[in-house]
């Protein structure tokens, strides 16, 4: 019987190894998998590269990972928000690295990785700072730049239902970068707010299919922070 | 603001909104981008349907809800709290950046610090080497939408122009913006440079030359309204 359901945070985490690459889901705080991160901070786990939209508020959560120094490197379209304070302390005094991507780009490169497709012309950033150093090719006319795929080793999302099979829906605009980063991680664990029975969740409705996911935790803890 | 005698009175940023929402279509996709353009979306005239794109995987978005009817699973690009409208619908975030650099999106909405006459547009760092740099979603949008429209101060507060031959910021996307909504005048960028289309009342050419930065055109100059 597959059964993708772990019982502990423990289990859930087993395997991230130092240096690894983590995806980690959500849009501020909508999607977050707060769980999970405080997990991956439980593990120990370090010298990681981190991949999110934001580089965490406060001083919990992705930003306490940030401020235990667990954290080599950062990939994300928007570090700077209301509150982002541990990651611009470390990012001035040069304890930390950053790969600024756009947003698109940075949702499609998970994409490729997740669909098997190594690289990708765009049109994002062609002819901006961002583009320097990078292949670009005109086609039809047109300027593109050849952005990599960006495969994660283990990808930390939040869903709101999930049966044993890893069939995943997600609530109102919480689907953002989890539903993409399940695609494109090795080992991806899905925190979710309810269990299913198999069968329950109507399968025109599964927005992440359980191919994707590895491994499922429930932790019912209710809406994101207002 | 220290003209003497100045006979126009700028819009403020209720009346800028409002005038760029007078020229958005039933019917088009619209994506508003975070800070002064989000509020367009409230004068939209209430018959016209226009559907408004979030790009964290939200298509018809509706406004802020009232303070006790806040679902806190709904928020836009610029993590304030929103509304889904009847025919609304979310998905990931792959989806709503292939609306967007697809071409599905008629129409973005950017705020800029300078916009230059050949519609290269900066709007995302305010130098080089800035600290932490955050571009968002803007160089998507701005290189993936059908068209630009940038609403923005004609000036900074310093009086400096914001309209330039170039950008002296970091480019979020190169010629590609197509009309701008300013407190003083409604410019279109064309193969020719900036050609002003419509200018506040009281307000003289040469006035809103001597706030550009670039040589303007007014023989497209609207001068009926």
């Amino acid at each position: 019987m597959i059964d993708k359901f772990v019982r502990s945070m423990a289990d859930a985490m087993e395997g991230i190894a130092d240096g690894s690459t983590v995806l980690v889901g959500g849009f501020g705080s909508v999607g977050q998998p707060d769980a999970l991160i405080d997990g991956l901070i439980e593990s120990g786990a370090k010298d990681l590269t981190i991949v999110a939209n934001n580089a965490g508020a406060g001083r919990v959560g992705l930003a306490k990972l940030l401020e235990l120094r667990r954290v080599r490197r950062i990939i994300c379209s928007f570090p700077r928000s209301a509150g982002s304070v541990v990651f611009e302390e470390l990012y001035a005094n040069g304890e930390i690295e950053l790969e600024i991507v756009p947003q698109g780009t940075l949702a499609e490169r998970l994409r490729a990785a997740g669909a098997g497709i190594p690289a990708f012309f765009t049109p994002t950033a062609a002819g901006t700072q961002l583009a320097e150093g990078k292949e670009t090719r005109v086609i039809d006319g047109r300027e593109y730049v050849l952005e990599k795929w960006l495969p994660g080793d283990v990808a930390l999302i939040e869903a709101w239902q999930a049966d044993r099979w890893g069939n995943l829906t997600y609530r109102s605009s919480g689907r953002n970068f989890n539903a993409v980063m399940a695609m494109a991680a090795t080992t991806t664990v899905a925190q979710t707010q309810h269990v299913v029975d198999l069968g329950a969740i109507d399968p025109e409705a599964v927005a992440t299919p359980g191919i994707f996911t590895s491994r499922v935790i429930h932790v019912p803890y209710g809406d994101p922070e207002i | 603001m220290s003209d003497t005698a100045a006979a126009f009175k700028a819009l403020n940023r209720d009346e800028m909104a409002n005038r760029l929402a007078q020229d958005i279509p039933e019917g088009w996709y619209v994506n508003l981008g975070i800070g002064a353009p989000t509020k367009v979306a409230d004068f939209i005239p209430a018959d016209r349907e226009v559907v408004i794109h979030s790009e964290n995987g939200i298509l018809g978005m509706g406004p802020a809800p009232a303070k006790d009817q806040v679902d806190p699973w709904i928020i836009n690009a610029g993590k304030q709290h929103v509304t889904l409208k009847p025919g609304g619908s979310y998905f990931d975030h792959a989806t709503s950046f292939a609306m967007i650099r697809g071409g599905h999106i008629d129409l973005c909405v950017l705020g800029a610090y300078e916009v230059a006459e050949n519609g290269d547009i900066a709007n995302w760092a305010t130098s080089a080497t800035e600290s932490a740099p955050a571009v968002g979603g803007a160089m998507d949008l701005a290189a993936g939408a059908k068209r630009i429209w940038v609403l923005m101060q004609h000036t900074t507060k310093q009086g400096e122009a914001r309209l330039v031959e170039s950008c002296s910021y970091p480019l979020t996307a190169a010629g590609v913006v197509k009309r701008i909504y300013t407190d003083l005048a409604v410019i279109d960028v064309t193969e020719e440079g900036f050609s002003v289309v419509e200018m506040i009342p009281g307000l003289t050419r040469e006035e809103l030359q001597a706030r550009s930065g670039a040589r303007l055109r007014f023989d497209r100059l609207n001068t009926a309204g």
